[in-house]
């Protein structure tokens, strides 16, 4: 069981408050994912839960028992680093065992238990060597099965992948949402790519300096982002925001449209511009659109045959059922 | 990394270092201040009342005091110029690309793990003994008079001695200094056309001159105090009594501990100046 | 610094460092032949360098008669025991240093290397007075109490700068897989410091072996270390040259050796930190 609650939690470093007063539940068995720029205090919130830092103020409850001042040791979940941080000095036998051991499991259980994780982890063959000698995604995989054999009540991950290549953080990614979907176990995990948080999540908590912006589902928060904040950071490439009179004839402050809700043709719509860097991906190409009045560029996903050219003049036709409207104050109306 | 319990379990873990290290430095120098104050013969009368500053005014007005001074600073002046100069030299030869590197280097380190007394013995005995020393049959040799040491050339022979046990100290950080040298800074100044001394003067010295302040500053510290080396050559005879020697015949030779503890306390203010600087500058590094 | 020299600056180079190393060694190097002779090749004018009668006779003479095991023994007992307790006093003070930062934890480091740098005989009658009073005069013990104190900065500092360099994660995941303190320090910070505190434990196995300020002065007969043997033949025994050179070459024998395997540590003990 994992049921998480956050009840006014602050956290003050000096005079400086990292975590405003934040509420938050997360239930048993969800992925939840914190996301937001460097520095939004998502590590902060994820190592107070893991009781590395005290709170400031407010509580922590795992499974409905305080345990603000419980030390992490006794809270009973499992953490994977950014760094891993395995123990150099011990094989990955030893480094999956350590957890049981602290716990004082009898030995024949910690030898069950350290084999079932190596087997699912593909790590059988590795389980004397010391963790120097294995690849980033093989640490990664110790670090995950040292969390695993505890059965704890939550796994927190803290950026684990960002240390991994961007062909191996795929694989990663992968993996570890089986692993979730397989122990169906809560998950908190941390990470600044809004591409692992669309593709991993059951929920996502978006923040900026220590405040929620929003809590939803990755669609929900793609489809109705609450506020200029959100739309900006989810999705990619970026939302097109457009002020000014054009937004006005919409009735708003802020006009957003994702670059996928856009048509771009040679002759018919009723933006127009030059194309200046055009991006080809094979499948998809972004053309970013200049002097259009709009906005300093407007981008623009077409399909990947469509051939424009640096120079080009175009046309755009916004798809107006999926704009998005924002006030002066930057929320989303109605 | 810190919550409440790891911050008092930090703080109850320093404690024993802290309180042990507290008293260390507290209780004697309480004492000695108190002692400064007081005319107190052990072996004439004991403890015989207060004096107020008379012992720091006697210890400084009497005939030995300036004489300690200078010997202080001519040995600690003169160890400090040759260690730091044959220092930076050898640190400069050690680091050149030579076969058997490793072997040198240990030649030249050896003399630091030496102790004190063996070095001072032997040198004393088997090199500089007006008879039998090495010295005495190497100038027999050339057809010249040997010359007696440690009562003609006392002090010279002093700072041999000691600069010997300490080049070791000065090579080996300054050589590890130079190590951190980034090459491609000398090899810039090379494509410039810096002639060799020229790179050695803008490049390598500028480099060096924080490890050789840690060097001059760590060495004046162990300098000022050198003991052994005395005690077992001339006993402070032949003008070789230094400050903390002169204290330390104040103390235990004449048993003059009132007077003994006011040079005490002169030593100590002496040190710290020395050590604030020092501080300063480990202190700018932790920063870093 | 890899550079591509000539062969023959290669070949100048070695045989200046190989002369200069060769001198600086060469008084190491003359006791510990002049230890093999007998006393009259000794003093031979010409000196004899190695076409002597080789000896042990100096080694058995100086054991006989001044029963070198009992100084060596003093010696071992007072560096080692000295060593072994700062490290335990060091070990958790250095943890907590290097692992839960404080404001103060700069203070207090620069203050522990301030103790360092008080002058010795500045303190010297009243550590004497306290000795007398607490019936340390003379005892091993006392000695170890004193070397202990005036090395526990050095070691306080070696162990933190080692410590530093374990990254923070790696005992915080030891916290979150359910260790104590006890444990984390035992099971994860020591086993990965173990390089750090051997060069710690060696670096001031050799400074407490080779202290000739506090072993002279508060020692007479009962705890007498190396140095004080070696101080006893300033005369006129040290005329006996064979003699006082296999009782020096015995008295710097094991440091060496242990000395180096010390080198490269040796710079960070004794800057502190301020050269790296």
């Amino acid at each position: 069981m994992g049921r998480i609650t956050l009840d006014k939690v602050t956290k003050s470093f000096g005079d400086v408050e990292v975590i405003p007063p934040l509420d938050l539940t997360i239930e048993d068995g969800e992925f939840t994912v914190f996301v937001g720029p460097s520095g939004c205090g998502k590590s902060t919130l994820l190592r107070l839960i893991a009781g590395l830092e005290d709170t400031t103020s407010g509580h922590i409850c795992i499974d409905g028992n305080d345990a603000t001042n419980v030390p992490p040791a006794k809270r009973g979940l499992a953490m994977v680093f950014q760094s891993y941080a395995l123990y150099p000095h011990m094989s990955v036998r030893k480094n999956i065992a350590f957890p049981l051991r602290m716990a004082k499991l009898p030995q024949a259980e910690i030898d069950k238990r350290v084999e079932a994780a190596a087997s699912v982890l593909n790590l059988t063959d590795y389980l004397d060597r010391k963790p120097g000698q294995l690849s980033g995604g093989q640490r990664q995989r110790v670090a995950i099965g040292r969390a695993i054999v505890r059965e704890p009540a939550a796994f927190l991950f803290d950026e684990p992948l960002s240390n991994l290549d961007a062909a191996l953080r795929v694989g990663m990614r992968l993996e570890i949402s089986e692993l979730h979907k397989r122990l169906e176990t809560t998950m908190i995990y941390v990470t600044h790519d809004q591409v692992e948080a669309m593709t991993m999540a059951d929920k996502i908590v978006v923040l900026r300096a220590g405040h929620i912006e929003q809590v939803g589902s990755p669609l929900e928060l793609y489809k109705e982002p609450r506020n200029l904040f959100v739309a900006g950071f989810i999705g990619s490439p970026r939302m097109n925001l457009i002020e000014g009179p054009e937004a006005q004839k919409y009735g708003c402050h802020t006009l957003g449209i994702r670059p996928e809700h856009i048509e771009v043709s040679a002759d018919k719509g009723p933006w127009s511009g030059v194309v200046g860097v055009s991006e080809h991906l094979g499948s998809d190409t972004f053309f970013h659109i200049q002097n259009t009045g709009l906005a300093e560029t407007i981008t623009v996903r077409a399909d990947g045959e469509v051939g424009f050219r640096h120079g080009d003049r175009v046309h755009l036709t916004p798809r107006e059922d999926v704009m998005h409207r924002f006030g002066a104050d930057g929320l989303r109306m109605a | 990394m810190a919550t409440k319990a790891s911050r008092s379990a930090a703080r109850l873990m320093m404690a024993p270092a802290v309180i042990l290290l507290l008293g260390w430095m507290l209780v004697p120098l309480i004492m000695t201040l108190w002692f400064s104050f007081r005319k107190y013969l052990p072996l004439r009368g004991g403890d015989l009342g207060w004096t107020g500053f008379d012992n720091y005014v006697r210890f400084v007005s009497s005939s030995a005091f300036w004489p300690s001074v200078q010997t202080t600073l001519i040995i600690v002046g003169g160890v400090l110029l040759i260690t730091v100069c044959f220092g930076v030299l050898l640190a400069l030869l050690l680091d050149q690309p030579m076969w058997g590197q490793g072997v040198v280097r240990i030649l030249v380190i050896a003399p630091f793990f030496v102790m004190p007394t063996v070095s001072a013995l032997v040198w004393k005995n088997m090199f500089m003994d007006p008879t039998n020393g090495l010295f005495a049959h190497l100038f027999k040799f050339f057809g010249a008079t040997p010359i007696s040491w440690m009562s003609e050339a006392s002090l010279p022979s002093i700072i041999l001695i000691v600069s010997w046990q300490w080049l070791p100290f000065a090579t080996l950080i300054l050589l590890t200094a130079i190590q951190s040298l980034d090459s491609e800074q000398l090899e810039a100044a090379e494509m410039d056309g810096a002639p060799v001394l020229k790179r050695f003067w803008f490049i390598i010295l500028p480099h060096l001159s924080r490890a050789m302040t840690v060097v001059i500053l760590i060495q004046t510290i162990f300098l000022l105090s050198i003991f052994a080396e005395i005690f077992v050559t001339t006993g402070g005879a032949f003008g070789t009594r230094t400050l903390s020697y002169l204290i330390f015949q104040r103390v235990l030779e004449s048993q003059n501990v009132g007077l003994g503890s006011a040079g005490g306390v002169y030593a100590i203010i002496l040190a710290n100046i020395v050590a604030i600087f020092l501080m300063r500058i480990v202190g700018k590094n932790l920063d870093a | 610094m890899a550079r591509a020299v000539t062969p023959k600056r290669k070949a100048i180079n070695t045989a200046l460092a190989w002369a200069v190393g060769l001198l600086i060694f060469f008084p190491i190097l003359w006791t510990i032949l002049t230890s093999f002779k007998t006393e009259a090749q000794a003093i031979n004018d010409p000196p004899i360098f190695l076409f002597f009668d080789w000896t042990l006779e100096n080694y058995a003479v100086v054991q006989e008669r001044s029963n070198y095991m009992r100084f060596l023994w003093n010696s071992v007992i007072i560096a080692v025991g000295s060593t072994i307790i700062g490290i335990i006093i060091a070990v958790p003070a250095a943890w907590s240093m290097a692992f839960v930062p404080s404001r103060r934890t700069k203070d207090i480091l620069l203050w522990m290397l301030s103790t360092k740098m008080l002058p010795a005989v500045g303190v010297l009658y009243p550590i004497y007075l306290l000795f007398i009073e607490l019936g340390l005069l003379d005892s091993r013990a006392g000695l170890v109490i004193v070397l202990m104190l005036i090395n526990l900065p050095i070691i306080v500092w070696m162990l933190y700068t080692y410590f530093k360099e374990i990254p923070g994660e790696i005992l915080e995941a030891a916290r979150m897989d359910g260790a104590s303190l006890k444990e984390e320090i035992l099971y994860v910070l020591t086993p990965m410091a173990i390089p750090g505190i051997a060069s710690t434990v060696l670096l001031n196995i050799i400074l407490a072996w080779n202290e000739a300020f506090w072993t002279l002065n508060l020692t007479a007969a009962q705890a007498a270390p190396l140095t004080a043997f070696i101080a006893s033949y300033s005369s006129p025994e040290g005329l006996f040259y064979a003699k006082l050179s296999a009782a020096s070459t015995m008295a710097i024998a094991p440091i060496l050796i242990l000395g180096w395997f010390s080198q490269k540590q040796l710079v960070r003990g004794l800057t502190f930190g301020a050269v790296k």
